[in-house]
């Protein structure tokens, strides 16, 4: 169709800027159509360089194909319109165009052929999800975004030292594996895993997202750390570093998600819990384990903005979001409840839904590398994600005990949407052929065998019986946990206070000594002035200075 | 945000909450979870290390390790947790300030 190659960001882009300036009855029309002309654009790029441009003296590569790459970025167009099916009535303009934009950085990162073009897109998704986060229009909101855009920012200056020298050292900007071995790949592993939500930072995730508004979360829950996923894939394959740090975010995310009571930030850990999946098939890096990267790349995005959806409506429609406040909500819920439910389950990897296809293929790829521990570790996470978004996030927003609401379902457009991902997620589960086709490495895998079907639901049933049997344990307070965030948040302010207290303290010291000080030495300097400036027999001394002044005359004269 | 927390009909709560509902679904589950486990007399487990294929192994191990981390949690909650209102009320910085 196109006789030129139209970079598919550059469509979401423009179909951004369209919706705001459209007019309001056309917005929507262009809002849902952007992302599927996005996405058939994205079918017409074939692999390898496609389109290149002159920047900055530096030939780059704006658009270059290949199987892995359109798969990130069809999830990314796809996620694009559930999103904009969920928002469009409901958000206001500049939120829906903030989120296209956001969508369309995440598209171009996915295209990148080189590290200047993927910086050019990173921080656009930088700015636009800033943006989103804002939306959320509350005080909470507006703090929030700006911790979330230094954290990006600063994320994004690390990445840009580390491909900066990259450059410099090597001559060139081309993506490609690196290995950990200097100062600048050191850097780019940094800025990218910054937004892949790793240690120490992950808090900046759970912090932001769920202060955004009940549409802004959908958006929010895709686009950062997936492109990061996406990143990793293809520049630190195989990094062995990246099994201990997907490790940490795993249990990191399950710890975190048990102790809180906010619903969207329970299911914001539980992203940080399933890129930490990601990020240890990235370390394997066996094509099976790359495989299962993408594979779940693809499935999260699906589950886990069904998931957002889900609680995005129930908090649109009662305006709460701690689960000590919610429960009982399936009596006049009960499509949100059952779409929340299938998004549960997938998470989880129970048989016939996505994730089962996906995350199965993450553990035995380590098990088939013989890495014990590592499997042993993924196993036992994979009992906890049931734990903490499988039954949690259902059980306390939709059952638990009557809350006493009776909220009316959400809109039309936000059901159809949570509609629309919940089959997605059944058909990918049942047909696991429709993803296998699409992922970089031919599929041997086979995920539904009898016996792996029988010991992941013996692992999930049984986790969900400690579940009920703990349920006392799992008793919600209203509080927040701490994080790393503590750290700049509390203990950094608490510094720079205590050091402004210091200099205040000094300061009030000074002026008590000096003043009385100056005064004593003024009143010293009024009070004894002939010390200084003449003495008690004036003329003597003056006649005596005349004598002198006159015998040296005198003498000047002799000689 | 419309919701009437008056509309409930007392004696007629949903037939999903009712105690004879809930007394069937927690037998159904209790078949269920052992349905699962005797499912491996007649499926055999091929795992990648030998102590998986140990019978029951999974369910031992996923109820487990859920208790492990739960209580992990529990006990990490009382050094972690800290007042909604935390961060509201934690000192900001603030240069020019006077009032120390």
């Amino acid at each position: 169709m196109f006789e030129f190659v139209m970079p598919p960001a550059v469509i979401m882009i423009v179909g951004a800027l369209l919706v705001a300036l459209a007019r309001p009855m056309l917005r929507p029309l262009i809002a849902l159509l952007t992302p599927l002309v996005t996405l058939y654009a994205i079918w017409q790029i074939p692999d390898g360089i496609q389109l290149s441009a002159m920047f900055l003296g530096y030939e780059v590569q704006v658009v270059e194909g290949s199987a892995l790459r359109r798969l990130f970025a069809t999830v990314f167009a796809i996620m694009a319109f559930g999103g904009v099916l969920f928002a469009f009535r409901q958000s206001k303009w500049w939120e829906l165009s903030a989120a296209m934009i956001y969508a369309a950085g995440a598209i171009g990162v996915s295209f990148a052929g080189d590290l200047i073009v993927m910086f050019l897109f990173w921080e656009l998704m930088a700015l636009f999800s800033t943006v989103v986060v804002w939306c959320g229009g509350t005080e909470g909101a507006k703090r929030a975004g700006i911790r979330y855009a230094i954290i990006h920012l600063l994320g994004g200056i690390i990445l840009k030292i580390g491909i900066e020298g990259l450059i410099v050292h090597t001559g060139s900007p081309e993506i490609r594996a690196l290995a950990l071995n200097n100062f600048d790949t050191w850097m780019i592993f940094i800025g990218v895993l910054i937004n892949a939500a790793a240690p120490p930072i992950s808090a900046w995730l759970a912090d932001a997202y769920p202060e955004s508004s009940p549409m802004g979360g959908v958006f929010l829950s895709a686009f950062t750390t997936k492109t990061a996923i996406l990143s990793l894939i293809l520049l630190f394959p195989g990094q062995p570093l990246l099994i201990w740090i997907g490790l940490w975010m795993i249990f990191y995310g399950i710890i975190f998600a048990l102790l809180e009571n906010d619903m969207r930030r329970i299911l914001s850990y539980s992203i940080v819990n399933q890129v930490g999946f990601m990020v240890v098939a990235i370390g394997i890096g066996t094509e099976l384990a790359l495989n299962g990267a993408a594979a779940h790349a693809f499935t999260h995005i699906i589950y886990k903005a069904l998931l957002f959806m889900s609680a995005g409506a129930v908090l649109y429609q009662t305006g709460i979001r701690k689960c000590s406040e919610l429960g009982g909500l399936f009596r006049t819920m009960p499509l949100t409840t059952i779409c929340g439910i299938i998004g549960a389950l997938s998470i989880s990897a129970f048989p016939l839904t996505s994730g089962f296809i996906s995350k199965s293929m993450i553990s035995s790829a380590a098990g088939g590398e013989q890495l014990m521990l590592v499997w042993y570790l993924l196993v036992a996470a994979s009992a906890g994600v049931f734990l903490h978004a499988g039954i949690k996030f259902p059980w306390f927003v939709f059952f638990q005990k009557d809350s006493g609401l009776r909220p009316p379902e959400a809109p039309w457009n936000m059901r159809a949407a949570m509609v629309l991902f919940a089959v997605g997620c059944i058909a990918l589960g049942v047909f696991p052929g429709l993803l296998y086709g699409l992922l970089p490495f031919a599929v041997e895998y086979v995920p539904y065998t009898a016996d792996h079907v029988v010991t992941q639901l013996q692992l999930l049933l049984f986790a969900g019986l400690a579940f009920f049997v703990l349920l006392p344990l799992m008793k919600r307070t209203d509080t927040v946990s701490l994080d790393f965030d503590w750290i700049y948040r509390v203990g950094l302010p608490g510094v720079l206070r205590a050091i402004e207290k210091l200099l205040v303290r000094g300061r009030r010291a000074l002026i008590a000594a000096a003043v009385p000080a100056g005064k004593q030495l003024k009143t010293w300097f009024t009070e004894t002035p002939y010390m200084l400036f003449s003495s008690r027999s004036p003329m003597g001394q003056t006649a005596i200075w005349m004598a002198v002044l006159l015998a040296f005359v005198i003498v000047l004269a002799i000689i | 945000m419309a919701h009437d927390p008056n509309n409930r009909v007392p004696g007629h709560d949903h037939w999903l909450v009712r105690p004879k509902t809930i007394r069937w679904l927690i037998g159904i589950s209790i078949v269920v979870l052992v349905a699962t486990v005797a499912a491996q007399f007649v499926v055999p487990v091929h795992a990648y290390f030998s102590i998986g294929e140990v019978f029951g192994f999974n369910a031992a191990y996923g109820f487990l390790t859920c208790v492990g981390m739960v209580v992990f949690a529990k006990l990490l909650g009382f050094v972690l947790k800290r007042p909604v209102d935390y961060y509201a009320k934690s000192p900001k910085f603030n240069a020019d300030a006077d009032d120390v």
